[in-house]
């Protein structure tokens, strides 16, 4: 772009090319524009999906009966689809995995963030993140072959599919979510904090206990309930480890069937379009798909409102 | 524990006593405090020990399976000449498309809300909704996959075919490549911005020319991590209905992508949940060859990073 410091004649001016330059921002702006949108017709397309096949299902099973009742026999001439044997397990492999997965992850969080020296948390953090990089699938062998076998010297009854291992398991691949997010929310506290609280002469735990967790704490129980919204969603180790058996109760010995195994159970089945096993894997979805957005709601809505803020 | 009132009155035994039931209550405390970190320590030490198990029970059965044969052989229902090729060629293939699909897309959309309209309410939704996604089981994303791209696009996908897993997949990871895009976009100066701008540069051309090439390695990064997520997925992939058992390999062309398909993840999930022990062991060299890939593909972005930053 040069300019011509001669008064030249008006028609051999040099101009600029700005009409192209222009189609060519607008056509940018379009496409990226049109890409941006994709992320939005994706959740269009989960919500159109499962609705219209969950409308279609519940056109041959009774709202009513799909929440009351206590038998999930989608096979049998007569199919009862009771939702609650299926809730039932997922509620209880998620309970195991967050009785596991909460001490570790939080301990983890607050070592890494408060006793750690900076060195050693360099190396740990990136340990931590190879662990939450391992495939469920893989996960889901070591539930099955190791996990299970290991139980199994202690606990003599326990089945080779079961609830126990399964949500042991799953606990252990969600314990670096709650650990990194936590240890986020944990380090973000200012030391201005801590160091009050020494000022006031408090022990490191107590400083912690007292000051540094609960200036933390939405930080903390969003990190707990998004590993909540994960693991009721965590198909193949439960897939693999806890069984195909829909069983309504809490007993964790036994072999039982989660919303997500049940998807797995009738996709790798060669089920037509259109039959009642297959709409009823959509109605499962939007069962599912349902609970874990309230949980990312309240997650959401939790840091929002309780958020501490230091300027 | 009252020292500072007892403070006020001449030294006497009272002080004496009371300063030893503190210094006895600090002995406690600090001994609490000792047992916590040890605690702490305990929990991470657990954690790592861990994957060290993992690694090591999946290293002891796999290793012996483990040959050029198991690479080259398609499965089979005798243990002995069962091998890997078909899924491992399906996660090549399923890769390089998810790649394709979600580099353009992402880095687009993630340009589109950081440099073109940022801080409006259009991208404040599109963030909202993008960090909403990110929550969704991935087992759904299998059923979207299984509706729209099965069996409503049925005349492009031709069904349960490579195409069809791969853009299930490609919108699962799509999100982590828009959060990363935006996320290093947003690490470059505006004074460059502002440079290109005054020099009577349009916005695009700043983007293509300055801050574009500053950002890729932070973009590259997401792209690989978002690719290690996809390569181990395998409910979503169960869920539209990939095969198990496929002896042979898609074709090397277009015709390729409406090809029948498996990948490495659900090999495993289908040896693993047989019975006899034969098949465990391939599950466990099988997952030797995932993890490798899985390994070798983090340490390039963790090199992208380090190389790159600045």
């Amino acid at each position: 772009m040069t300019t011509n410091s001669l008064p030249p004649e008006p028609n051999n001016l040099w101009q600029p090319k700005r009409g192209l330059n222009k189609r060519v921002e607008q056509a940018i702006i379009w496409l990226f524009g049109l890409f941006a949108l994709i992320s939005v017709a994706t959740t269009f397309g989960i919500v159109l999906s499962l609705l219209f096949e969950t409308v279609e299902f519940f056109k041959d099973v009774p709202l009513w009966n799909f929440f009351t009742d206590r038998q999930w026999t989608p096979l049998f001439s007569n199919p009862q689809f009771g939702i609650l044997v299926l809730l039932s397990a997922t509620f209880l492999t998620s309970l195991i995995a967050l009785l596991v997965a909460v001490p570790l992850g939080l301990l983890s969080a607050i070592y890494l963030s408060e006793y750690a020296s900076p060195r050693l948390r360099k190396w740990l953090k990136p340990a931590l993140e190879i662990l939450a990089g391992v495939p469920t699938v893989v996960y889901g062998y070591f539930a099955l072959l190791l996990v299970t076998p290991f139980l199994q010297i202690f606990i003599p009854q326990l089945g080779g599919f079961n609830a126990l291992s399964a949500g042991i398991v799953m606990g252990i691949a969600i314990t670096p979510l709650i650990a990194s997010l936590s240890e986020d929310a944990i380090y973000a506290v200012p030391s201005a904090l801590r160091d009050g609280s020494y000022a006031l002469g408090l022990t490191k735990r107590e400083t912690i206990f007292g000051v540094v967790l609960p200036a933390a704490l939405s930080g903390i129980v969003a990190s707990v309930i998004l590993a909540v919204s994960r693991a009721v969603g965590e198909t193949m180790i439960v897939a693999l480890a806890a069984g195909q058996n829909p069983r309504l109760g809490l007993n964790p010995f036994v072999p039982v069937m989660t919303m997500t195994a049940y998807i797995v159970q009738v996709s790798l089945g060669d089920t037509p379009a259109g039959s009642i096993a297959f709409k009823s894997i959509f109605a499962v979805g939007m069962t599912l798909f349902l609970l874990t957005l309230v949980f990312n709601i309240i997650s959401f809505w939790f840091v929002r409102k309780f958020r501490e803020t230091y300027e | 524990m009252t020292p500072l009132s007892s403070q006020a009155k001449p030294l006497d035994a009272g002080w004496d006593i009371e300063q030893k039931q503190v210094l006895k209550a600090l002995g406690r405390r600090q001994g609490i405090d000792q047992g916590f970190s040890w605690l702490a320590l305990s929990a991470v030490i657990f954690s790592l020990f861990v994957l060290v198990v993992l690694l090591a029970d999946v290293l002891i059965d796999g290793i012996p399976v483990l040959s050029w044969n198991f690479l080259t052989s398609f499965p089979s229902r005798k243990a002995e000449t069962a091998g890997i090729v078909s899924a491992l060629v399906g996660t090549i293939w399923v890769m390089v498309l998810v790649a394709l699909v979600t580099f353009p897309i992402g880095v687009g959309a993630g340009i589109f809300l950081e440099e073109f309209v940022p801080d409006s309410w259009l991208a404040r939704a599109i963030e909202i909704n993008i960090s909403n996604l990110a929550g969704v089981p991935s087992i759904i994303y299998g059923l979207l996959g299984l509706q729209v791209f099965v069996r409503i696009l049925f005349p492009i996908t031709q069904g349960r075919t490579v195409l069809a897993g791969a853009l299930t997949l490609a919108l699962l990871v799509l999100p982590i490549v828009i959060i990363a895009t935006r996320e290093s976009l947003r690490a470059i100066p505006g004074s460059l911005r502002q440079a290109g701008f005054a020099l009577g540069a349009t916005r695009w051309q700043v983007i293509r020319s300055h801050i574009f090439p500053l950002a890729l390695p932070g973009i590259l990064t997401g792209v690989i991590l978002a690719l290690s997520r996809a390569i181990g997925e395998t409910a979503p992939l169960i869920t539209i209905g990939a095969l198990t058992y496929i002896p042979f390999l898609p074709e090397l062309s277009l015709r390729g992508l409406q090809s029948p398909f498996t990948v490495l993840p659900i090999q495993i999930f289908n040896w693993v949940s047989r019975p006899q022990a034969d098949f465990h062991a391939l599950a466990a060299g099988a997952i030797i060859v995932l993890m490798v890939i899985l390994l070798l593909m983090n340490a390039t972005a963790i090199y992208l990073r380090n190389r790159f930053q600045k």
